[in-house]
């Protein structure tokens, strides 16, 4: 298999109205990545895109649409689209671009321009419900994930406050993030007395909504090699969408996760993932879904998560530090581009730039996971150095 | 050669200044609509839920009865085998108790909040269940686990559709 | 240049006008159950990996994605989703083979058209938010402005479109895929109702419902199925600018296709495409569009196509037969199913299974897709059995 490098990263700032359209939060996000590693777009062979709901900007085909604003003006160009999942799964999608032997360069951008729907982008949200059998009900997002909460908080005891303090623990590293939409201390406290939207979800269980865009640049070894000292390697991928019939399982435990994980930990020849890892960033819309994650990603036994978290096992200084980045409950939520700053995140704390989220002890191999669809759908990606 | 972070673009804008015009803004509403084919099971379902029925699908070899109801098994791989009635009583396998509407503007105060549910219908194999809402409950009073039964719509007002059951009520 | 990789099995639903008695699960169950039967594939357990390709706006669903898995036997399966033509689904599907980490990807698109109510509104929301949508036109005004820049351009005449239509509904009446067969003649096409001057409602194909599923394989296991493989000998795909005031050459020549057949001639290898590949199926949305697809594909000059056209070189008896299966005139147009839908009849055609329209001894062949209305963005595919 031939080895593909990240070697470019750059995004905008996370803010909850843009006064760029979709096309030009990509073209600022994809002009810092190429920036970032000193290339211009004619070394880049291939464009992977990916963006959420075409709903949001009431554009259809919304890939093409896109595609002059990432770089593909001319090129291969090709969209992908896996709800929340996306902005990881675009840089899988990337990755077999490069590792496939077709192309050496890849430009990987994800883009999402939430508050272009009227009044909220929440109400859009309608549209991704079976047309005959749910949308008659008039569900929202918020039903589905607090049912979610629900089912994990019950299965295993875990309480709101558990909840909580990982909300508080991810949203702070935030403070440290340049590019952040939260710019302000939370503590559990006031989480918990949050605004109550949908029991268990509070308002500030919940990450913001945001607009977007982060873009990195994938090499093929010899490449890489020639353009950077510091490449950090793309050391195994892995997707998996589950059924569609979200009601037909349980909702406690995420196996798609689980199966996609192993497909990432196989390639990368990881055994021991919990032990290996060095830094997560697990997929974080609500606070209980990085706890959730972090057991479907192997990185955290069943039912102990909350022991673990409460032991300061994930903290920026602990065994295996949780969403340094600041997440999306700290950085935002642009549904495609939440994913990919992961994936930024990883780039920069593996080449030891990360500035004050910094994790201590030269960290050497990192997971990136986003989440998406029905609560179905998960992609994984694992860097080293 | 450096990858550090420096300079960002994206340039944020308050809620006011979308208000009073400062920025341009084209305006326009989504106006796509859909004829859906509800197709061979659904079809099926739906004339169910009319005649005040839940109907399922159950597949010989992994002996699963499906609701939503579909043609095929999607784990055995083959068109699956029979028509089965399960009960309109089941059990909640989670529940939210919302105070946001769809569209995300706030319930109006006074007004009960909405009381979605997974509930996992008797009849219907383990863990298969559908969602719907809860009524005739006092919303702090819902557990995991509690029983429930289908509260349908008079005969007349049935139309084949999920909302012929107005909601489930403890029973 | 990467791995050799195989078309090893191929399933389609009926193709129809409206299919109301089927929901689009039930049509991809359809597709899917007999593309994994065809490749001797017993459960979908064995296969790798699933691409879809689909649009949230032509399915009235956002995510789409979402409702992918289930009828493809594809649930807890590494499931990708392409907002893009089938053929650019059939590269994501051919890279990932090509990795050598998945030996065997199924790959899936379908339309149900037919449940869209206004098929060119929602073509209207494709157009740019802030400068063509508000003119409030209808967008294949954008065709007719294509259409008159390319006969200007090249000098061919709109008698040479129709004859597109005239040649691609007759061949499709050997077609029981097609469901806009018929014998229309020369003034037919040129009388019929002016829709966007010089496009005539003949020039235009009509929706098609159907699903179509392929599955690729890896060399090795190509050959351990029981399926004669057509090989995939080169694929690409490009994309001119969204915005129609900046495309070079707008109408009187198709950059996308350009890009596209260009990647793909040089992954296969091929220096003179008309001489080395034997017929092709290329996109025909409009009549004109063939024509102008042709020269960007460099099967012939620029401005030759219309003139080959009435000399017969591109009917099913012709040098180098273009749309035997009747293209999407003759058989409708399958949106995001466009390109599978032309890999299907060089499939059928390669294996020897198109019945009354079989070409005699072709061995190579050429699928090309465009995006529609008002993209540019085309893809080509070239495939071959082995001699």
């Amino acid at each position: 298999m031939r080895k593909v490098a990240v070697v470019g990263a750059g995004m905008t700032k996370f803010v909850r109205r843009a006064l760029e359209t979709p096309k030009e939060l990509s073209f600022e996000a994809t002009k810092a990545a190429l920036d970032s590693c000193e290339m211009k777009l004619e070394d880049i062979e291939c464009v992977a895109h990916g963006s959420a709901p075409d709903a949001f900007d009431g554009i259809h085909q919304k890939g093409e649409y896109l595609a002059d604003g990432c770089g593909g003006w001319n090129k291969p160009t090709m969209r992908v689209f896996n709800g929340g999942a996306t902005g990881v799964h675009a840089v899988c999608h990337g990755w077999y671009h490069v590792a496939s032997g077709m192309f050496d360069t890849c430009l990987v951008v994800c883009e999402e321009k939430m508050s272009n729907a009227m009044p909220h982008a929440q109400g859009f949200f309608l549209t991704i419900f079976d047309h005959i059998t749910e949308r008659p009900l008039y569900p929202n997002l918020l039903w589905i994930f607090a049912m979610e909460m629900n089912r994990y908080m019950e299965a295993y005891g875990y309480t709101k406050e558990d909840m909580a303090i990982a909300g508080a623990l991810i949203k702070n590293h935030a403070l440290n993030h340049p590019a952040a939409q939260l710019t302000e201390k939370v503590t559990v406290e006031d989480i918990l007395n949050s605004e109550p939207m949908a029991y268990p979800v509070y308002r500030l269980d919940v990450s913001p909504v945001s607009d977007g865009a982060v873009a990195v640049v994938l090499a093929s070894e010899k490449v890489a090699r020639r353009l950077t000292d510091k490449p950090v390697w793309i050391e195994g991928v892995g997707w998996n969408v589950d059924t569609s019939y979200w009601t037909n399982k349980d909702l406690y435990y995420p196996r798609y996760l689980e199966v996609a994980a192993k497909m990432a930990y196989d390639m990368a020849g990881i055994r021991e993932p919990h032990k290996e890892i060095n830094i997560a960033e697990p997929y974080d819309p609500f606070n209980y879904k990085a706890l959730h994650h972090m057991e479907g990603l192997q990185l955290s036994p069943r039912g102990k998560t909350v022991e673990l978290l409460r032991d300061g096992h994930f903290d920026l200084d602990g065994e295996i530090p949780m969403c340094p980045s600041g997440g999306l409950l700290g950085v935002g939520n642009p549904i495609a581009a939440a994913g990919t700053v992961k994936i930024a995140e990883l780039f920069y704390q593996l080449r030891g730039e990360a500035g004050k989220r910094q994790v201590p002890g030269d960290p050497r191999l990192g997971v990136a996971h986003a989440w998406g669809d029905l609560m179905q759908a998960s992609s994984v990606v694992v860097m080293g150095k | 050669m450096s990858g550090v972070e420096k300079v960002y673009g994206g340039t944020g804008l308050s809620a006011s200044q979308v208000e009073d015009g400062s920025i341009f803004v084209e305006h326009d509403a989504l106006d796509c609509e859909y004829t859906w084919d509800a197709g061979v099971a659904i079809g099926r379902y739906l004339q169910e839920l009319k005649n005040g029925r839940i109907i399922g699908r159950e597949c010989d070899e992994c002996r699963r009865i499906l609701v939503p109801p579909r043609m095929f098994c999607e784990i055995c791989w083959r068109p699956n085998d029979r028509w089965v009635y399960v009960k309109d009583t089941g059990t909640v396998n989670t529940f939210s108790i919302c105070y946001v509407n769809w569209d995300a503007s706030r319930i109006e105060p006074g007004h009960p909040p909405h009381l979605p549910a997974v509930i996992e219908l008797d009849g219907a194999t383990k863990m298969i269940g559908i969602m719907h809402i809860l009524g005739e409950v006092d919303p702090q009073a819902i557990k995991i686990g509690m029983k429930v039964k289908a509260v349908w719509k008079p005969e007349e007002e049935r139309t084949g559709a999920i909302t012929d059951i107005k909601y489930f009520k403890p029973y | 240049m990467g791995k050799r990789v195989a078309i090893v099995g191929i399933g389609y639903s009926t193709f129809r006008t409206t299919s109301q008695d089927v929901n689009y699960r039930e049509m991809i169950f359809d597709a899917a159950f007999k593309c994994y039967e065809d490749a001797g594939v017993k459960h979908p357990r064995e296969i790798d990996a699933f691409v879809a390709t689909s649009e949230d706006f032509m399915e009235g669903v956002s995510i789409a994605d979402e409702y992918v898995p289930d009828q493809l036997g594809a649930a807890t399966r590494p499931v990708e989703s392409i907002t893009g033509d089938g053929i650019q689904g059939l590269a994501a599907a051919l890279m990932q083979v090509q990795t050598g980490q998945l030996n065997l990807v199924a790959a899936s698109s379908f339309s149900k058209a037919s449940n869209v109510i206004d098929y060119y509104n929602v073509v209207s929301y494709a157009c740019d938010p802030t400068y063509i949508r508000p003119l409030k036109e209808h967008p294949y005004f954008i065709a007719g402005l294509e259409m008159m820049k390319y006969l200007h351009g090249t000098g061919t005449t709109k008698e040479q479109c129709a004859k597109v239509a005239v040649k691609n509904k007759e061949n499709a009446l050997d077609n029981p895929n097609a469901a806009y067969g018929s014998l229309v003649s020369v003034e037919d096409v040129l009388n019929s109702p002016m829709r966007f001057d010089p496009l005539g409602l003949l020039d235009t194909c009509g929706d098609i419902d159907g699903a179509i599923v392929l599955l690729l394989a890896s060399e090795e296991k190509a050959r351990e199925l029981n399926k004669e493989p057509i090989w995939i000998n080169g694929i690409g795909w490009g994309t001119d600018t969204p915005n129609l005031d900046s495309r070079i050459n707008f109408g009187a020549e198709a950059q996308y296709a350009k890009l596209a057949g260009q990647k793909a001639y040089k992954m296969a290898g091929i220096k003179s495409p008309k001489n080395e590949i034997d017929f092709a199926e290329v996109d025909d949305t409009f009549t004109y569009k063939e024509l102008q697809h042709l020269e960007a594909l460099d099967i012939c000059a620029p401005g030759d196509a219309g003139k080959l056209l009435e000399q017969g070189a591109f009917s099913s008896k012709g040098t180098f037969p273009v749309n035997v299966s009747g293209g999407s005139l003759g058989m409708g147009y399958s949106h995001e199913a466009n390109g599978t839908q032309k890999v299907m009849e060089i499939v059928l055609q390669l294996r020897g299974e198109a019945g009354k329209r079989q070409l005699d001894g072709v061995k190579t062949g050429l699928a090309f897709a465009w995006r529609g209305i008002p993209t540019a963005t085309g893809a080509a595919v070239i495939l071959s059995k082995d001699k």
